[in-house]
C-alpha cells in the first residue's frame, strides 16, 4: 500500500519549525528581559525605568534605565514616519489603482515593489550624510544634522512603498460593480473614489497604517546612524533635537564590543528593550489582522 | 437637478443646454493631481537617493577599480575594500538556501496540501504571520542568545555560521508564505488529474503541483535572500565586526567559517561612521567608498528582487493567456 | 412622431480596441414604452444598451461609433458631459450591487449628488423610491441596516429605488433578473409595468418570455461570424412590436429563435 507517511511526517516537522522559532524567541526574550528586572530589583529598583534612577535618561553603562526616553523617542519617530507615508503612499495608491492606465500601473507597480527592497542601511546612510544637512536642517532649522525629526522623514520614505503597496491592494479588492454603481447614478471619478472606494477599502487601509508603524517602529538600522543616539533628558519630546529610539538603543548596547559580554545590567538592558518592542509590534501586528477580519465588508 | 419624466421639458434645446452645461470638475481635477503629486514625489525621493549613491560612487570605481572589490578593510580609504564584506554575504546566502529553502518550502507545501483545518493548522499559520513581522533587531537577539553564546561549540560564538542560521531562520516565513500562496493558486483540476491517475498525494504534488507553482516559489525564495543580504541589524547583534578586520590567510575553511566576520550591510554601517579625511593617495573620502559599497549591495539586492518581480510578471502573463 | 423617440441610434457600433463587438445598430426608442434586447449571449446587447448612458466609456480600449441621439442631441459629442448623461439616463445591473452603506444611504447617495441636502427633503425622496420599487414596507423600520443584508430580490429593488430616486428619464436594466428566483423575478416584472408610465424603461434580457410578457417592443440581435477572424460581431436582425416578433416575425433568424429552435 502506497502511502505518503513519512514524507508527510517530515513536512509536518517542517511546518512546526514556526512554532519552535516562536517559542524560542518568547523564551530567550523573557528569560533575559526577566534577568534584567531581577537585577534591577536588587540593585536600584524598579522606578528606575521611569525616572531614571539617579539621574534621568537613558544611559545603561550609568546604571540610568530611563525607558520612557526611548519609548518616546520611538514614538516620536513613528509618529514623523507615519505622516510622511501615509498621505504619500495612500495618495500614490489611490492613483494607482483609480486613475492609472492599466499599461501605466503594470510599470509603475513593479518599480515600487523593487524600491521597496531597499536595505535600510542605505537610508540610514542617505540621512546622515544627505537628508540631514541639506534639507532638514536647512528648513526646520536644527542645530545638529542628526536628530528624530531626520529619522523619522528617512524612514518615513522607507515605508512609502510599503504602505502604497497594501493599500492599493486594498483599493483593487473593491469589486468593480460598486464604482460602476456610483458612475452610473452620475458620480464623478472623484466622488466615486472619496464616497464609494475609499469607505469600501477603509479596512484594508487601515491595516496598511498599522502594519507602517509597526515597520517604523522596529526600524533599526536608520535610528542607529541619523538619531543622534543621545540617551538624553528631559524628555523635551523635540523632534529636533537628537535622541534615542528602542531600536538604536539595543544596537548602542550590542555595539559596546568586548565589553558587552554578561557585564552586569548594562547588557542585560538589551533584552528587556527587546522584549518591550516585541511585546509593541507583536500587539500592533495583531491588531491590523484582526481589523482586516472585523470591519470588512462583505462585498 | 435631473429632468422628471413627468414634467418632460425634453425639446432639443432644454436638453441640450442641460447636458453640455455642466461647470468644470475644478475639484476633481485637483484631486487628482494631487493624487500625481503624491505618486511622483514617492518614486522621486527614492531615484534621488539612488541617483545620489551612484554620483558619490563613480570616482571610486574610476580611481580604484577592481582594487576596491578586492581589498580587505583598512584605515585608509585609499586601501579599503570590500571583499570581506562580499564574503560574508555570500556565505549568509548560502546558509540561507541551504537552511532555509528546503524547511520553508516542505512547510508552506504542507500547509497547502496535507493540512486540515484543525486548531494545530490554525496556530501554526498565526504563528507564522506573527514572525513575519518582528523585528529583525528580535531575530538578533535570537541569534545572539541562541547561536552565538548558547551553541558557541559548534558555531564559534560570533561567527558567520552564527549569522547565517539566524538570517535564515529570519527569511523562513517569507518563503512559507510565498510557498503556500504560490501553492494554493494552482488549480484543482490539475490535482485531480493526478489523482485520477492513481497517485498518492505526494506524487501528485511532487509531479503537477509543485511544477505549476515553482515559478511563484523561485520568486518568493529569491525575494528572500534578498531580503537576507540586505539586513544589518541582526548582524550587529550578533557581533559582525564594523571594524578592522583581519583575516589570516592560511586559516582552513571551517575556522574561517568560525571566527569573526563582516557582511556587506555591517561594512557600510561602518564605513558610515568614518571620519570623512580624503585618503591622501587618491583623495577619496569613505562617504564616496561607502556609496560605492552601497553601489555593490544594491546591485545585489536590486537585481534578485528586480529578477523575481520579471520572472513572476512573466508567469503570470502566461498562465492568464 | 419623432417627439416620441427618446433615443434614436444611426449606424451605431462598437469597437473593443481593433475588434469590432457591435455594428450598424438603427433604432428608435419610443417615450413610455418598455423595449426589450434579446438574443443569445455575446450577441452585443448589454454593449448597445451601455451605449445610451455613456458606460462603454469605461472601459479602456472601447470606441463608439455613429450616433446615439437624445431628443436630437449626439450623447457622444464633445461638448456633452457624461455626468450629466448619467443623472438622466439610469442603470440597473445584472447582479444588485448595493453599496456597503445602510439602505437610507443607497437610495440618498444619487439624490446626495445631485445637492439635495436638508434632511427631510431626503427623507421624502427616500421613501417615495422605496416606495415606488415596492420595498418600503419591507425595509421602512430599518433604514439604518446594511443594503447587503438583505435578499437577493430586495437588493435589486433596492438598486432600482437607488436608480429612481435621482427621477431619471430613462431607466437601462442589465438582465435585471437573472440572478434571482421567480419570485423575485416576477415581482420586479409587476415593479416595470408599474413603473411604464413614469419611465422609459429599457431591459436587456436572455429570457425570451420575459421579453414577451413585459415588453412593448422587442429588438431581436444576433452574431455573425467573420469569416477571417473567427469572432463574432453584434448585428440587429429585426425590432419592431413585441407581438409581432412573437407571433409573426419578419426574418426567419427571429423566428428560429422565437420558436426555440436555437440559441
Amino acid at each position: 500500500m502506497r502511502t505518503d507517511g513519512a514524507t508527510q511526517r517530515l513536512m509536518f516537522a517542517a511546518a512546526l519549525t514556526s512554532v519552535v522559532i516562536s517559542a524560542l524567541i518568547v523564551f530567550t526574550l523573557f528569560r533575559e528581559a526577566w534577568t534584567f528586572v531581577s537585577g534591577l530589583l536588587d540593585t536600584v529598583g524598579l522606578g528606575a525605568l521611569i525616572d531614571g534612577g539617579a539621574a534621568p535618561g537613558w544611559y545603561p553603562r550609568n546604571d540610568r534605565f530611563d525607558i520612557i526616553t526611548i519609548v518616546a523617542g520611538t514614538l516620536i519617530v513613528s509618529v514623523i514616519s507615519v505622516a510622511v507615508a501615509a498621505p504619500l503612499g495612500l495618495g500614490a495608491a489611490i492613483f494607482l489603482s483609480e486613475y492609472a492606465s492599466p499599461r501605466l500601473r503594470r510599470w509603475v507597480k513593479p518599480v515600487l515593489e523593487v524600491l521597496a527592497g531597499i536595505p535600510s542601511v542605505v537610508f540610514g546612510f542617505f540621512a546622515l550624510r544627505v537628508l540631514g544637512p541639506d534639507l532638514i536642517k536647512p528648513l526646520f532649522g536644527t542645530a545638529t544634522n542628526t536628530n528624530l525629526l531626520v529619522t523619522g522623514v528617512a524612514i518615513g520614505i522607507l515605508v512609502t512603498p510599503l504602505m502604497a503597496s497594501i493599500s492599493e491592494d486594498s483599493l483593487r479588492a473593491v469589486p468593480l460593480s460598486l464604482r460602476e454603481a456610483s458612475t452610473g447614478l452620475g458620480a464623478r471619478r472623484s466622488t466615486t473614489v472619496v464616497k464609494v472606494v475609499l469607505p469600501a477599502a477603509v479596512s484594508g487601509i487601515v491595516a496598511a497604517l498599522i502594519i507602517s508603524v509597526s515597520r517604523a517602529i522596529g526600524e533599526t538600522m536608520v535610528a542607529a546612524l541619523a538619531s543622534g543616539r543621545l540617551g538624553q533628558s528631559p524628555r523635551t519630546f523635540n523632534p529636533t533635537e537628537p535622541g534615542l529610539t528602542m531600536t538604536a538603543a539595543m544596537a548602542q548596547l550590542a555595539q559596546g564590543s568586548d565589553q558587552v559580554v554578561g557585564s552586569g545590567l548594562a547588557f542585560q538592558s538589551l533584552f528587556f528593550v527587546g522584549a518591550v518592542l516585541f511585546l509593541m509590534t507583536l500587539g500592533l501586528n495583531m491588531l491590523a489582522a484582526r481589523v482586516v477580519r472585523r470591519l470588512r465588508n462583505q462585498y | 437637478m435631473a429632468v422628471s419624466a413627468s414634467t418632460v421639458a425634453s425639446t432639443r434645446s432644454a436638453v441640450e443646454a442641460a447636458l453640455t452645461g455642466g461647470r468644470r470638475d475644478v475639484k476633481g481635477i485637483v484631486f487628482a493631481m494631487l493624487l500625481v503629486l503624491c505618486m511622483l514625489a514617492s518614486l522621486l525621493m527614492l531615484t534621488v537617493l539612488l541617483w545620489d549613491v551612484v554620483a558619490q560612487a563613480l570616482p571610486v570605481f574610476q580611481k580604484r577599480s577592481t582594487g576596491f572589490l578586492t581589498n580587505e578593510l583598512a584605515s585608509s580609504p585609499d586601501k579599503a575594500g570590500v571583499s570581506q564584506g562580499i564574503w560574508g554575504s555570500l556565505v549568509i546566502a548560502a546558509f540561507v538556501v541551504v537552511l532555509a529553502f528546503p524547511v520553508g518550502i516542505a512547510a508552506g507545501v504542507y500547509l497547502e496540501e496535507y493540512a486540515t483545518p484543525s486548531r494545530l493548522t490554525r496556530f501554526i499559520q498565526l504563528n507564522i504571520r506573527n514572525l513575519a513581522g518582528v523585528p529583525s533587531v528580535v531575530y538578533g537577539i535570537l541569534g545572539l542568545v541562541v547561536f552565538v553564546k548558547g551553541f558557541d561549540g559548534v558555531t564559534g560564538g560570533r561567527s558567520v555560521i552564527s549569522a547565517g542560521v539566524t538570517l535564515a531562520i529570519l527569511v523562513l516565513p517569507i518563503i512559507i508564505i510565498t510557498t503556500a500562496e504560490s501553492v494554493r493558486a494552482v488549480p484543482s483540476g490539475l490535482r485531480e488529474a493526478g489523482y485520477g491517475v492513481g497517485a498518492t498525494r505526494w506524487e501528485a504534488t511532487r509531479d503537477h503541483v509543485l511544477p505549476y507553482a515553482a515559478p511563484g516559489i523561485l520568486t518568493g525564495t529569491m525575494l528572500a535572500v534578498a531580503r537576507a543580504l540586505g539586513e544589518a541589524a541582526p548582524l550587529l547583534l550578533i557581533g559582525a565586526i564594523t571594524g578592522r578586520l583581519a583575516t589570516a590567510s592560511d586559516q582552513g575553511l571551517l575556522d574561517q567559517l568560525r571566527g569573526k566576520f563582516t557582511a556587506m550591510p555591517v561594512v557600510i554601517y561602518g564605513w558610515a561612521n568614518e571620519v570623512n579625511r580624503p585618503g591622501k593617495k587618491t583623495g577619496l573620502t569613505f562617504e564616496q567608498l561607502n556609496s560605492a559599497a552601497i553601489v555593490v549591495l544594491l546591485g545585489l539586492v536590486l537585481v534578485l528582487n528586480i529578477a523575481a518581480i520579471v520572472l513572476r510578471n512573466r508567469f503570470e502573463r502566461k498562465r492568464q493567456s | 412622431m419623432t417627439d416620441d423617440n427618446v433615443f434614436t441610434t444611426r449606424e451605431l457600433e462598437v469597437y473593443y480596441g481593433a475588434f469590432r463587438a457591435v455594428r450598424e445598430v438603427n433604432l428608435d426608442i419610443r417615450r413610455g414604452e418598455i423595449t426589450a434586447f434579446i438574443g443569445p449571449s455575446g450577441c452585443g446587447k448589454s454593449t448597445v444598451l451601455r451605449c445610451f448612458n455613456r458606460m462603454n466609456d469605461l472601459i479602456p480600449g472601447a470606441k463608439v461609433g455613429g450616433k446615439v441621439e437624445y431628443h436630437g442631441i449626439d450623447l457622444y459629442d464633445e461638448q456633452v458631459n457624461a455626468v450629466e448623461v448619467r443623472r438622466r439616463i439610469g442603470m440597473v445591473f445584472q447582479k444588485a450591487n448595493p453599496f456597503p452603506k445602510s439602505i437610507y444611504d443607497n437610495v440618498a447617495y444619487g439624490p446626495r449628488l445631485a445637492g439635495v441636502k436638508k434632511r427631510d427633503e431626503l427623507d421624502q425622496v427616500v421613501e417615495s423610491a422605496l416606495r415606488g420599487a415596492a420595498l418600503w414596507d419591507d425595509v421602512k423600520d430599518r433604514l439604518k441596516e446594511s443594503g447587503l443584508g438583505l435578499s437577493g430580490g430586495q437588493q435589486q429593488r433596492l438598486c432600482i429605488a437607488r436608480a429612481t430616486a435621482v427621477e431619471p428619464e430613462v431607466l437601462l436594466m442589465d438582465e435585471p433578473c437573472s440572478a434571482l428566483d421567480p419570485i423575485a423575478t416576477a415581482r420586479i416584472e409587476d415593479l416595470m409595468q408599474e413603473m411604464k408610465d413614469r419611465y422609459t424603461i429599457i431591459i436587456v434580457t436572455h429570457n425570451m418570455q420575459q421579453a414577451a410578457r413585459v415588453s412593448d417592443r422587442t429588438a431581436f440581435f444576433s452574431t455573425e461570424v467573420n469569416p477571417e477572424s473567427d469572432r463574432r460581431t453584434g448585428v440587429l436582425v429585426e425590432y419592431d412590436l413585441t407581438k409581432k416578433m412573437f407571433s409573426n416575425p419578419g426574418d426567419e433568424r427571429t423566428e428560429a429563435y422565437v420558436t426555440g429552435r436555437f440559441g
